[in-house]
């Protein structure tokens, strides 16, 4: 049916979700709860400066300092807040290193666990249903949806984080990579490698 | 083959203001986070009771769903104050000229 008699040249009305943060937001700020420049830089932070390069940079530094990877292994947080990536949700990492023997696939069962500081907003099929059932119960499968395969001995451990726990997967260093500088490994390192549903390769 | 690492972003602007939101009233104090992952979970199961859930917009839904109840629980908003600017919102939305700027009128708490 047409619209008649109504003006078509009006703003094109948001969803109802999105309709419903705009009512928050309001009530909010109004309130003083919130302010809206304090919103607009976490929007930004979480955009734009928090982000898997963060994480790629531990990776890389774990591959090229043996201290540091002694250190990660030791205490992850500290490690990690060493590099400057401190942050809500990184506050009680550890660090899973991949080897020929065990792949380690990071997945949050309850909600959405991440490691914010070093990894930054989880994708949307972290978040999804199927890869949260699926990354326990069918590991392996779910990696060949990533294109992953595995060596034929190497034995997958699944980690489960919790609002206390979060994990970061220390991919295994690839083949070609020998004398590289740190920043150039690190601009190798993927953000799926490190939820271990993705390896590394030159 | 090497693919380059994709920035954090968010899908959705609504996504980012949403995420924002929670997090500014966790840093005020006003929930703890452990609280927060707790309802926000509840919110998840309550919507994938229908059906699977994508982790996208979805997902913020279940945010937004789990703002909207922790802050009504405590009294920090009213449900109908929150009711009513969201319809002052749509009534903004619905009589400003396309281009211009969107001022819904407010809605105070007595």
């Amino acid at each position: 049916m047409p619209h008649d008699g109504h003006d078509h040249s009006h703003s094109l009305l948001p969803s109802d979700p999105e309709l419903r943060v705009r009512a928050l937001e309001s009530i909010l700020v109004n309130k003083g709860l919130v302010d809206p420049a304090a919103l607009n830089v976490l929007i930004d932070t979480y955009e734009n400066k928090i982000g898997p390069k963060n994480g790629a940079r531990v990776v890389a530094k774990s591959w090229t300092d043996p201290e540091f990877r002694a250190r990660l292994q030791d205490d992850a947080s500290a490690a990690i807040a060493d590099l400057g990536y401190v942050g809500r949700q990184g506050e009680h990492m550890v660090a899973v290193e991949n080897t020929p023997e065990q792949h380690n696939m990071v997945v949050c069962t309850l909600c959405s666990c991440y490691p914010w500081p070093v990894l930054g907003i989880p994708p949307a099929w972290y978040k999804s249903d199927a890869y949260r059932a699926r990354a326990v119960r069918e590991p392996r499968a779910v990696l060949s949806e990533f294109g992953v395969s595995l060596l034929p001995d190497q034995k997958i451990r699944v980690w489960d984080s919790t609002a206390e726990i979060r994990y970061l997967v220390i991919p295994m260093r690839p083949e070609g990579s020998e004398g590289m500088p740190e920043d150039e490994l690190a601009a190798l390192v993927t953000r799926d490698s490190m939820i271990g549903t993705g390896l590394v390769s030159v | 083959m090497n693919t380059p690492t994709p920035p954090a972003n968010f899908e959705a602007p609504w996504h980012g203001q949403a995420f924002a939101l929670a997090v500014a009233l966790n840093e005020a104090g006003v929930f703890g986070w452990s609280e927060w992952t707790e309802a926000f979970s509840e919110s998840l199961d309550a919507l994938r009771k229908d059906q699977p859930l994508n982790g996208a917009d979805d997902y913020y839904t279940a945010w937004i769903a789990t703002l909207e109840r922790i802050l009504c629980d405590r009294d920090v908003v009213a449900a109908q104050s929150l009711a009513e600017m969201k319809a002052n919102w749509t009534d903004a939305f619905n009589t400003t000229p396309h281009g211009k700027p969107v001022h819904p009128k407010m809605v105070h708490e007595g």
